[in-house]
């Protein structure tokens, strides 16, 4: 056993030592040994991820088979430089969302089940990218849909709306596990064995490798919260404990990721242009959809949750576009675009835990998480104030946030495969551009509503008002993820390296980016900077605060009302709340968001023309889910009330039902066998 | 060399844009038949602001002192980075076009934000549409520049510029032309121009820029009023350089190569601000709603610069 193997093992083990003692230990100390258990535990994964990618150069991976601990098929194992990237994400954010836990938890988490639960969620999602073979990747995908579903329900008894997102999420998940599992059933029967190594030997036909993909495709997909399939996440990310919204939002989606990456081009070893078409399509729809639910949204973390749509969206984007550039030969790009794609994910990993943890540490300090009822906690909560606010520029895309780095590189790749990829290239890529620029900029006027609207200006509410600091536990966690985010957006070079090892798993190994100090890209012409730009940034603001010095006058500065055109003494309900921010980009997008508004009029009962009251309601449905489940749902109910006359009670019935179907079972059977 | 020209490049920028508005204003005010104030007015103003006591408005916090500061920081980066002066700038590898675009953005968010934070109504309201704009606008920039690094295969501003200078008769292609016309476009929304803003208007319903700045006072109003300036001057200056790089040194120029360039520079841009304000003369504000109109009309000639580009290639 390797280093890697050793780290790894160690890191389940600490998992599993985290889950018994939060079962065992006493109420008072469960909360720091369960919490420092796991934190650990995330530690060495991140250690034996990061080692997985380095030591992958060198052809070395950790593999292990152990017959006995499963019946039939055993466990396979194997930590490879692809699956070591989303190890050393799920373990880093592990250890973030675990430390912040312990300060999280005091008010009513610390039940023993909750406590034991996290630790399995994290082991699942440590397994699943280093399953070898079908059986143990379906448990380990089971383990996390299971384990994420009760850390959801956590809260049920405190709000309804807790049971609703869990049955959402429950049906979502588990019908997504359905199709995966067919997808690599079929895979598995054709190959003739379920572990990696002989699916990718295998020689399937064109049309069940079609269908292995498609079906595999649509339940990874629903896994990272792409369009149509992402109604589960912007329900269950605002109610889940904001601890356990990091660890879903930035470590669980990205499986969804990992599994199109491993499967569709790993397993499969890329496949026709029009799969990573549909790949693209799908991740830009997401992508445009996610953001433009996120703008007008005025619930914190469901802004956020949609923003997940959204970078998963342009994740797989990246992922589209390296199948596509695969399937017409074009090397170069490919690769690139694949490691911008992961890099993304690792940025996306960052900023969104940085940004949960920040909107749990809002909601600790006021009950609300309604942009509209938030304001002027910028006094009140400095040191959350500025974790959202790195948070929210790295998650809108500009320097020096790491976001930009990803996109950028994602532009690169998309830009330089122009001349190469044919008329499909020539219509999608602009596209996909002009998809990517425009997510970008809807982005920043999300992130900007969201720090400007919930934490500057003033409160809106008491319960804003009342607002108090969180405990150290959660504020040391918040530095760590910032200092994550920090490094990323400052030394990207130190990462996009070892992805390119990652990426090599799938595409022939070459270097995709050079350069310590610029990001230079390898084959094709384009580089840039975050260090200098953030360097040059810095040297000119100092340079204008010297210059406002020498010429200004030498008065100290007074403090005054605000102006406002002369306008009396401003009250909190003259703000520009979140809804009215984003009131000229829903109008703008009015007919993609379709939003709905009514008046209700009361009049007073004497006369119909005096007034006693106007209530006006306004929101914005996700309309993918009014158009397409509502009606689903619907026509699943009425099917199920239609059932009910079939079950009468009576026994005779019960066996004519079973006699038939049998009977129709083995006609069918004999006609089509 | 290369170092000289980017600090040229930045003092022309810095020193040269109040001018140009003052310039700008001065064709309007002669279009108009008025005197006008004179060139140098803008410097005048900027003095006199610069003697006043500096004045914080209560309930407003960091976010709002450090907003001017970094709105002046980002366009002084811009104009180091763009080739104005010289193409062999030591910055150019630091920054492409993309780069530029979202260095400027930021600038407006740190604006924008410093709006909010003063909790007026009129700050929110001018922060919601500056970005709303912004979004708009960022699909027009990002595919203009795909079609245009797609005869040099860079976004890299100093090769976009110097394959130019080598043949500039490809400027008259029509990818550089629609992508010339969607980039014009975009320079307007960016610096709050005529059609999409007025910068000299005061009233409430029609201003975005100016109901974000309402509450500065001083030396801050004084940086925010450069800044702008300064973002205005280096956006001509951009586009300048892209469809029309003549006389901009290139990376073998000699030291006297420099002060013709920065006075091509001045003629261009200060050409492209007279006929800025000539047009703004016979032109009236669009609605704030249709102003989208107007960016999805210069996003569909972008998208048409880029299927030129591929049927050309």
């Amino acid at each position: 056993m390797n280093l890697v193997g050793a780290l790894y093992v160690a890191a389940l083990s600490g998992c599993a030592i985290a889950a018994v003692t939060a079962l065992l230990a006493p109420p008072r100390a469960r909360l720091h040994l369960a919490g420092w258990c796991t934190a650990g535990a995330g530690g060495l994964a991140a250690a034996s991820g990061v080692g997985a990618v380095v030591a992958g150069g060198a052809g070395q991976s950790w593999s292990a088979w152990l017959p006995e601990l499963l019946p039939l098929a055993g466990v396979r194992l194997t930590v490879d430089p692809l699956g070591g990237v989303f190890i050393a994400v799920t373990g880093v954010v592990a250890v973030c969302a675990a430390i912040y836990g312990i300060g999280y938890c005091d008010h009513g988490l610390d039940g023993r089940v909750f406590q034991s639960v996290l630790p399995l969620f994290v082991t699942a999602m440590l397994v699943v990218p280093a399953a070898a073979s079908v059986s143990t990747f379906l448990l380990a995908w089971e383990l996390m849909a299971v384990s994420s579903l009760l850390l959801v329900l956590a809260e049920h008894r405190r709000r309804a709306a807790v049971g609703r997102a869990g049955l959402w999420y429950a049906v979502m998940t588990h019908l997504g596990l359905v199709t995966i599992l067919t997808g690599l059933v079929v895979f598995a029967a054709g190959a003739g064995g379920e572990s990696f190594d002989q699916l990718r030997a295998a020689a399937l036909s064109p049309a069940s490798k079609t269908v292995v993909f498609l079906a595999t495709f649509a339940g990874f997909a629903s896994k990272a919260g792409i369009v149509p399939l992402h109604v589960w996440l912007p329900r269950a990310h605002p109610e889940a404990p904001s601890h356990v919204s990091a660890l879903m939002s930035a470590a669980m989606v990205n499986m969804g990721a990992y599994g199109v990456v491993r499967v569709g081009l790993d397993l499969l070893h890329g496949g026709p242009a029009w799969w990573w078409l549909l790949v693209l399509a799908a991740g830009a729809a997401s992508a445009l959809f996610g953001i433009l639910q996120a703008v007008v949204a005025s619930d914190l973390k469901r802004l956020l949750g949609y923003s997940t749509t959204e970078n998963l969206g342009l994740v797989l984007v990246g992922v589209g576009a390296a199948g596509f550039f695969a399937a017409s030969k074009l090397p170069v790009p490919a690769a690139l675009a694949l490691a911008a794609a992961l890099l993304h994910v690792v940025n996306h990993a960052a900023f969104k835990t940085v940004l949960f943890l920040s909107a749990g540490s809002v909601l600790h300090a006021t009950g609300t998480r309604d942009l509209d009822a938030l304001g002027g906690l910028r006094t009140r909560l400095p040191y959350t104030t500025v974790v959202f606010a790195v948070g929210a520029l790295c998650a809108s895309a500009l320097p020096p946030g790491n976001a930009f780095v990803s996109e950028w590189l994602l532009l690169q790749s998309l830009i330089h495969a122009l001349p190469g990829s044919g008329v499909a290239g020539a219509v999608t890529m602009p596209l996909a551009v002009a998809v990517i620029a425009l997510s970008a900029g809807l982005a920043v006027a999300t992130f900007v509503k969201a720090f400007g609207v919930g934490f500057l200006a003033r409160p809106r509410s008491a319960e804003a008002e009342r607002a108090g600091e969180s405990p150290p536990a959660m504020l040391g966690a918040m530095a760590l993820a910032v200092a994550g985010c920090v490094a990323l957006a400052l030394a990207p070079t130190l990462v996009v390296p070892a992805l390119g090892r990652a990426v090599g798993v799938v595409f022939p190994a070459r270097d995709v980016v050079s350069g310590e100090l610029t990001l230079r890209l390898a084959g094709i012409s384009g580089m840039v900077s975050p260090l200098l730009i953030a360097a040059a940034l810095v040297i000119a603001v100092v340079a204008v605060l010297g210059l406002v010095r020498l010429t200004a006058a030498r008065r100290s500065r007074r403090a005054a009302r605000l102006w406002d055109c002369g306008a009396g003494p401003m009250s909190a309900r003259m703000e520009y709340t979140a809804t009215s921010f984003a009131e000229p980009l829903q109008r703008v997008f009015d007919d993609v968001l379709a939003p709905e508004s009514d008046v209700d009029v009361t009049p007073v009962k004497e006369s119909a023309y005096l007034v006693e009251r106007v209530h006006f309601h306004a929101r914005v449905p996700d309309r993918i889910e009014r158009r397409l489940y509502v009606p689903l749902v619907a026509a699943v109910s009425a099917v199920g009330r239609g059932a009910r006359g079939l079950a009468s009670g009576s026994v005779h019935r019960y066996l004519g039902y079973g006699f038939w179907a049998l009977t129709a079972m083995l006609i069918v059977l004999v006609v089509l066998w | 060399m290369g170092v000289i020209g980017a600090v040229l490049q930045v003092i022309a920028v810095a020193v040269g844009s109040p001018l140009l508005l003052g310039l700008m204003r001065q064709v309007r005010a002669r279009l108009e038949g008025r005197a006008g104030a004179g060139v140098l007015q803008p410097w005048r103003d900027l003095r006199k602001l610069m003697r006043k006591e500096a004045i914080t408005p209560r309930g407003t916090g960091w976010v709002f002192r450090a907003a001017p500061l970094l709105l002046a920081g980002t366009a002084l980066v811009v104009a180091a980075v763009v080739p104005l002066v010289t193409t062999a700038s030591p910055l150019d590898g630091v920054a492409d076009l993309f780069a530029v675009t979202a260095l400027l953005a930021l600038g407006s968010v740190a604006l924008a934000l410093g709006a909010l934070d003063t909790g007026t109504a009129f700050g929110g309201m001018g922060a919601s549409r500056e970005m709303t704009v912004l979004a708009l606008v960022e699909p027009t920039i990002l595919v203009s520049t795909f079609a245009l690094s797609i005869r040099v295969g860079s976004t890299s501003l100093g090769s976009i510029v110097t394959a130019t200078v080598e043949d500039p008769l490809s400027v008259i292609s029509p990818v550089s032309v629609l992508a010339a016309a969607a980039l014009a476009i975009v320079t307007i929304a960016e610096t709050g121009r005529i059609p999409v803003d007025n910068p000299s208007t005061h009233l409430e319903l029609t201003m975005i820029h100016e109901a974000m700045v309402l509450e500065y006072a001083g030396p801050d109003l004084a940086l925010i009023e450069w800044a702008s300036a300064m973002r205005l001057s280096v956006l001509l200056g951009l586009l300048s350089s892209l469809f029309f790089p003549l006389g901009i040194a290139g990376a073998g120029a000699g030291v006297l190569a420099l002060p013709l360039s920065v006075i091509t520079l001045v003629l261009k841009v200060g050409l492209l601000g007279v006929l800025l304000s000539a047009g703004e003369v016979f032109m009236a504000k669009l609605r704030l709603f249709r102003v989208p109109e107007l960016l999805a009309g210069s996003f569909l000639l972008a998208l048409l610069a880029v299927g030129a580009s591929f049927f050309l290639a």
